[in-house]
């Protein structure tokens, strides 16, 4: 029980909010470098600007010291209990990927995935489709139009891309024959990454996991450049709650890639079940490494493409992805049959 | 006048698709990515057009509109004639001037004060526009003229001909 709960908040201490604020840092840092620019780089500790590692660290500060400002209109409950749900969803989703499989240290097996289930992906995607309620939430109680507006368009665009990330699984699931994520890791590391047989799968999953996160080219739910968002009452740390939420959701999305398609903790022609101590961390460090190369790739995305019109992007969701993803199912289970 | 019709380019499958042209601009992103990383690295030029501006001096067009500046006659006297045009055309309101007789009878009258809030001017040039006797310009070449009090933006006459150097800005005691 213990070990459970040291696994958690590992993986959402540790893990999660390590990653949300280093991409903070990347996300400002390889714009600039993309940009021909600098970026960042004023925060310093005597004198010691160290690449402007600091400034999350800075922006922390100044989110937790800045005035929680609530309009007249708003309905203070729901306002506060909004960012804690999107980032709770978030924080569960991070809780239940799979860092690492079971290793023998100490005369025991010990279980590198916080929490343990048979039914891991729908848990995931139930939960990562459940912050949708923070948003709506987040946009309602605001008691602004503009607010309710981006709530709006933020359950469309979640409802529709949820739909687009469960059926685009549906066609890897298959073939794994199972809705553990651990199981999925293992068939990998024993058969081939799921990229391989299901390269479809990747690039709709991919699209709409980018979808989900709201951000770039997909971020019309905030949009803060113009159309302002759900998070326009916001401000301190609970706009700050919704900033991590988004970081949050990029890694569960990168998690979720990882564990399904690019072979989770497994590194090719090594058997790091049976290598003890050394083993499960050489999981974490792959896990890791992939999560961040995948969070790389879709920050690069988000630096390049100009967001989406609104129709748009219902169009991609229901007419295109949605389809293509059935199609993907349907080619992946006649594809079984037949070679069987 | 005739209409021009632009033939919107055509979309084969390959652009509708996203993915190949999704593809070739983040091509053209990586390729600044990595080619600035490695000059970065390398400590090699040309990695950032970036200016760090208060330790690097900040660069002006050479017809930059900055803050005003008062001319003189040929004989050290202000040409300012008190007229009042810019006055009247300060769409911000940011001009207050007092007029006197002048001594000579060359010009008859002139500006007893003449100031500008900086805070309030909006950087339009209508009022060098206006000036019939080209007594006001924008070229003074300076932008930094922040201060910690509403009060300390406002310059007058004798900061704005160079007469006085407008105090640094001071922070007021706490």
């Amino acid at each position: 029980m213990i070990w459970v709960v040291v696994k958690v908040a590992a993986a959402i201490l540790g893990f999660g909010l390590n990653i949300a604020g280093f991409l903070g840092w990347v996300e400002r840092k390889q714009s600039a470098v993309m940009q021909d620019r600098i970026g960042a780089n004023r925060a310093d500790i005597f004198g010691f600007t160290f690449l402007g590692l600091f400034h999350p660290i800075a922006d922390a500060i100044k989110m937790l010291t800045k005035e929680d400002f609530q309009a007249k209109g708003v309905h203070k409950p729901l306002h506060g209990l909004a960012p804690m749900i999107s980032l709770g969803c978030g924080m569960f989703c991070l809780a239940a990927l799979p860092y690492g499989g079971t290793i023998t240290a100490f005369g025991r097996a010990w279980s590198l995935q916080p929490v343990e289930s048979s039914m891991g992906v729908p848990l995931v995607l139930a939960a990562l489709a459940f912050g949708v309620h923070g948003i709506v939430m987040a946009g309602f109680a605001s008691g602004s139009n503009y607010g309710l507006l981006g709530a709006l368009r933020g359950a469309s665009q979640m409802v529709a891309y949820e739909v687009c990330l469960a059926s685009s699984l549906a066609g890897a699931l298959f073939l794994y024959g199972t809705l553990d994520l651990q199981q999925a890791v293992l068939w990998q590391a024993a058969h081939v990454w799921g990229i391989v047989v299901q390269p479809a799968a990747f690039i709709l999953f991919l699209t709409a996991g980018a979808a989900i996160t709201k951000r770039t080219p997909f971020d019309l739910p905030e949009g803060e450049s113009e159309i302002v968002g759900y998070h326009v009452e916001y401000s301190g740390m609970k706009f700050g709650m919704f900033l991590m939420t988004d970081f949050f959701e990029s890694i569960v999305v990168c998690g979720l890639i990882t564990a399904l398609f690019l072979g989770g903790w497994a590194i090719p022609g090594l058997d790091l079940p049976s290598m003890g101590l050394l083993g499960g961390a050489l999981m974490l460090a792959s896990f890791t490494v992939k999560v961040m190369l995948l969070l790389f790739l879709l920050m690069q995305i988000r630096w390049t493409l100009p967001r989406f019109r609104f129709d748009q992007l219902l169009d991609l969701g229901w007419k295109n992805l949605l389809p293509l993803s059935l199609v993907n199912f349907l080619v992946t289970v006649w594809g079984v049959y037949l070679w069987r | 006048m005739t209409v021009k019709v632009v033939e919107r380019p055509k979309r084969d499958f390959a652009t509708r698709i996203y993915l190949v042209e999704i593809w070739r601009g983040l091509g053209v992103t990586f390729r600044h990515f990595f080619v600035n990383m490695w000059r970065h690295v390398l400590r090699l030029p040309g990695a950032s057009v970036t200016i760090q501006y208060p330790e690097d001096a900040a660069v002006l067009g050479k017809r930059a509109r900055t803050r005003h500046r008062l001319l003189k006659r040929d004989d050290g006297a202000p040409r300012c004639t008190a007229c009042l045009l810019c006055e009247t055309i300060c769409p911000a309101k940011c001009i207050r001037i007092t007029a006197e007789n002048a001594p000579t009878t060359i010009v008859e009258k002139r500006a007893k004060t003449f100031d500008i809030d900086l805070g309030m001017c909006i950087f339009c040039g209508y009022c060098v526009e206006a000036c019939p006797v080209d007594a006001i310009h924008m070229d003074a070449n300076e932008v930094e003229i922040s201060a910690y009090s509403r009060k300390d933006m406002i310059w007058n006459m004798q900061e704005l001909l160079g007469d006085k150097k407008k105090g640094h800005a001071q922070l007021p005691p706490a």
